[in-house]
């Protein structure tokens, strides 16, 4: 009764994708991707997911200690508040994003005018963009990881005269580390495709602001060729993220 | 046990999509209630084309009109693709020439209006913009439409005949959101049309271009082959050429034919 519905579900995630593969221009692929403007793109995409993913990590590691382990009254809220960036649409972060940072937002009018920094249009902004979506995947990945380590191993370093740092530092993240890392591909993935806050808070400017997804998109409009070959090559990364996740979580040991 | 959740990767997604739907034109067996009318026009025309179509559904009881409204190329790359629509109208010959050249367009496209473009600023003008050379001014943040679509092609066209180079910051999808990153004062400056600038009223001020009016755009509209309802599709495109039709596109600082 559950095969048939389970086979066209699986169809329905795969043939998308080979139709890709079958209108990719395999004979042109060469061309197309040395166009400049494919690295540089790819580049650009690379350095600001991998950027937005340590943003993600120095503080979201942080956070979700906060959710697991702290006392703290209104926990659940709080939790939930971390995984609104997760089911808001893309676009309407960005646009957030626009009104409290950008040059007349609630807090960027201040930068601007104290030291004329104005972070739309930067690669900064992509940064902040892919970070502010991909975040709660890397906080809720870390946050299962420390519900599911054992509190003796901290507990037993605690009596042993280690202090919450120091406890923190050599047990607990050692301990969850496959959970970080895990979370950290996800993270990165996320903020590889990110498109919509990219956009919205960015802008689209080749070199600086114009990501992968960007590129395929405007692409699209007039040659759709080069932009099935960008779709390929961004599928290319994906497929690569996703091998590398599936081996931390089969061979990493997370819980 | 941690859950994770699926990755969603919107762009791509969207791309997918997009291309995914690449089986052609064949127009639906199943015609709609008659009367429903499905038009794709340019980001530039939401404005006026949104005021003919309450006119038009007034004088036509039972006939409603759906827009879709977005830069000309998405618009040309989405009919190419299959979209039911009706009715097409584009801010460029060019954009248009896709469409017609795939041999999805009834007779022959009819120009109903031109546009020129004129330099957006806020209000109050906080780059001090005056002319079009200020526009490569490396300080001040700019937006261009993407020369992808029609408002780029005019942009570039027009830099390139007073032997500037600019300096934008981003390259817009169509010209509602370069219009939108000056409304917001995120930019100093942007090329937009002149229609635009009339219609977003007190946040932006718009300044003349000498030659504007040699790079302005012909606006081409046609009945698709592939019109669930051909009918009320030319209809609507008489309305639009009509004399109410001309008043309204008058009104909103578009040049007539």
């Amino acid at each position: 009764m559950l095969l048939l519905p389970a086979a066209l579900g699986l169809l329905f995630l795969l043939l998308p994708l080979v139709a890709l593969l079958v209108r990719t221009p395999w004979g042109d692929l060469g061309a197309h991707l040395s166009t400049p403007g494919v690295l540089q793109a790819l580049r650009l995409s690379l350095v600001s997911a991998g950027l937005a993913t340590l943003l993600c990590l120095l503080l979201g590691v942080p956070l979700a200690w906060v959710l697991a382990r702290a006392e703290v009254p209104g926990t659940r809220l709080l939790r939930a508040l971390v995984t609104v960036p997760l089911v808001l649409p893309p676009v309407v972060g960005g646009l957030a994003l626009l009104l409290l940072l950008g040059r007349r937002g609630l807090v960027g009018q201040h930068l601007y005018a104290a030291f004329g920094v104005s972070l739309p249009f930067t690669t900064a902004a992509v940064v902040l963009a892919e970070a502010f979506v991909a975040m709660p995947f890397l906080v809720i990945a870390v946050e299962g990881a420390l519900r599911g380590a054992d509190r003796r191993y901290e507990d037993a370093a605690a009596t042993l005269g280690a202090g919450r740092w120091t406890t923190f530092r050599r047990v607990t993240l050692p301990l969850v580390a496959p959970g970080i890392s895990a979370g950290a591909v996800l993270c990165f993935a996320r903020a590889l495709g990110e498109f919509g806050a990219t956009l919205t808070f960015a802008g689209n400017f080749p070199g600086v602001t114009r990501t992968m997804p960007l590129a395929v998109y405007l692409t699209l409009e007039s040659d759709p060729e080069a932009a099935i070959v960008l779709a390929l090559l961004l599928l290319l990364v994906s497929v690569v993220v996703l091998v590398a996740l599936r081996g931390r979580w089969v061979g990493g040991g997370t819980p | 046990m941690p859950r994770h959740r699926p990755v969603t990767t919107a762009g791509p997604v969207l791309a997918l999509l997009l291309t995914g739907c690449g089986e052609g034109s064949a127009p639906d067996a199943g015609h709609g209630p008659p009367g429903e009318i499905t038009v794709f026009a340019a980001a530039s025309l939401s404005g006026a084309f949104t005021e003919l179509g309450e006119q038009f559904e007034d004088a036509h009881p039972g006939a409603t009109v759906t827009f879709g409204f977005a830069g000309s190329s998405t618009l040309a790359h989405q009919v190419l693709g299959g979209a039911p629509t009706d009715v097409l109208a584009t801010a460029s010959p060019e954009t248009m020439g896709r469409v017609t050249r795939a041999g999805l367009v009834e007779g022959d496209p009819a120009v109903f209006a031109r546009n020129s473009l004129q330099i957006a600023v806020p209000a109050g003008n906080p780059g001090g913009v005056r002319t079009l050379a200020d526009l490569t001014r490396e300080e001040l943040t700019i937006a261009l439409c993407a020369p992808e679509v029609p408002c780029g092609a005019a942009a570039a066209e027009l830099l390139a005949a007073a032997g500037l180079t600019a300096a934008p910051d981003t390259y817009e999808d169509d010209v509602r959101a370069a219009l939108t990153r000056v409304r917001l004062d995120e930019v100093d400056a942007a090329l937009v049309y002149r229609t635009d600038i009339l219609a977003a009223g007190a946040d932006v001020e718009g300044l003349e271009v000498p030659g504007a009016g040699d790079a302005a755009n012909d606006y081409p509209i046609a009945v698709l082959t592939g019109a669930p309802d051909p009918d009320g599709a030319t209809a609507f495109v008489d309305f639009v050429l009509s004399a109410s039709g001309r008043e309204v596109l008058g009104e909103a600082g578009f040049d007539l034919p």
